[in-house]
């Protein structure tokens, strides 16, 4: 399956989903092209109520753990609660370009 | 000393520390220098350990903190992030005030 697509349904089955998008910015690296290795995850989700970012986060890379294991390299994360979304009119922000570090891990 | 201790006394005995790819002054990959930037401009002094000269930390770390990317700040001995929530957190204030907080305890000890 693809990467992107295993992100999608694996976040999918296991939060409830109030809003996803998973964006493949692999292009962004210095990867080969059509590469799947580096994604942005936005997820909003009620399933976030009263857990601290670095729980939410540790819970996403947890259930992503067949991802990794694919190959993904790094993986922006911007995780919302329903209010925080609203709050915050549906906008992420954007992930940094490459400064050329996984050079030698796509070696 | 084993890995995994090597990695608890680095996070034990540095009140601030990064682990980041590359440098403070040359980092090797966006996220990092997007957090190493946020945390240089809380002004306070850091500790960092470059990953990609410690493979071996790196491969363990991600075991220890739950966390399988790069980059990761920890304070005080816990977790805070990496790159999305340290950005976050500095554009919130939230960063400064936690860093002050940990360099002037860590001052005091």
């Amino acid at each position: 399956m693809q990467v992107q697509k295993l992100i999608e349904e694996t976040l999918s089955s296991s939060f409830t989903i109030m809003y996803l998008d998973v964006a493949n910015e692999s292009h962004m690296h210095s990867v080969p092209a059509n590469s799947e290795t580096h994604f942005k995850v936005v997820l909003a989700s009620p399933d976030f109520n009263g857990v601290r970012k670095v729980a939410r986060h540790q819970q996403v890379y947890k259930v992503l753990d067949e991802a990794f294991q694919k190959g993904v390299h790094a993986l922006a994360l911007h995780i919302y609660t329903e209010d925080e979304w609203r709050e915050q009119g549906g906008d992420s922000p954007s992930s940094p370009n490459c400064m050329g570090g996984s050079k030698g891990d796509s070696q | 000393m084993d890995v995994m201790d090597t990695i608890k006394d680095q996070i034990e005995s540095n009140g601030i520390l990064l682990y980041m790819k590359g440098t403070p002054q040359a980092p090797q990959c966006g996220f990092s220098g997007k957090t190493v930037q946020s945390l240089m401009a809380c002004g306070e002094r850091f500790a960092f350990v470059n990953i990609l000269e410690n493979p071996e930390v790196r491969e363990k770390l991600k075991e220890y903190s739950n966390w399988p990317t790069f980059p990761q700040l920890y304070v005080k001995g816990e977790l805070v992030g990496g790159c999305d929530i340290v950005l976050e957190m500095y554009e919130s204030g939230e960063l400064k005030t936690l860093v002050q907080d940990a360099a002037k305890s860590s001052a005091e000890s």
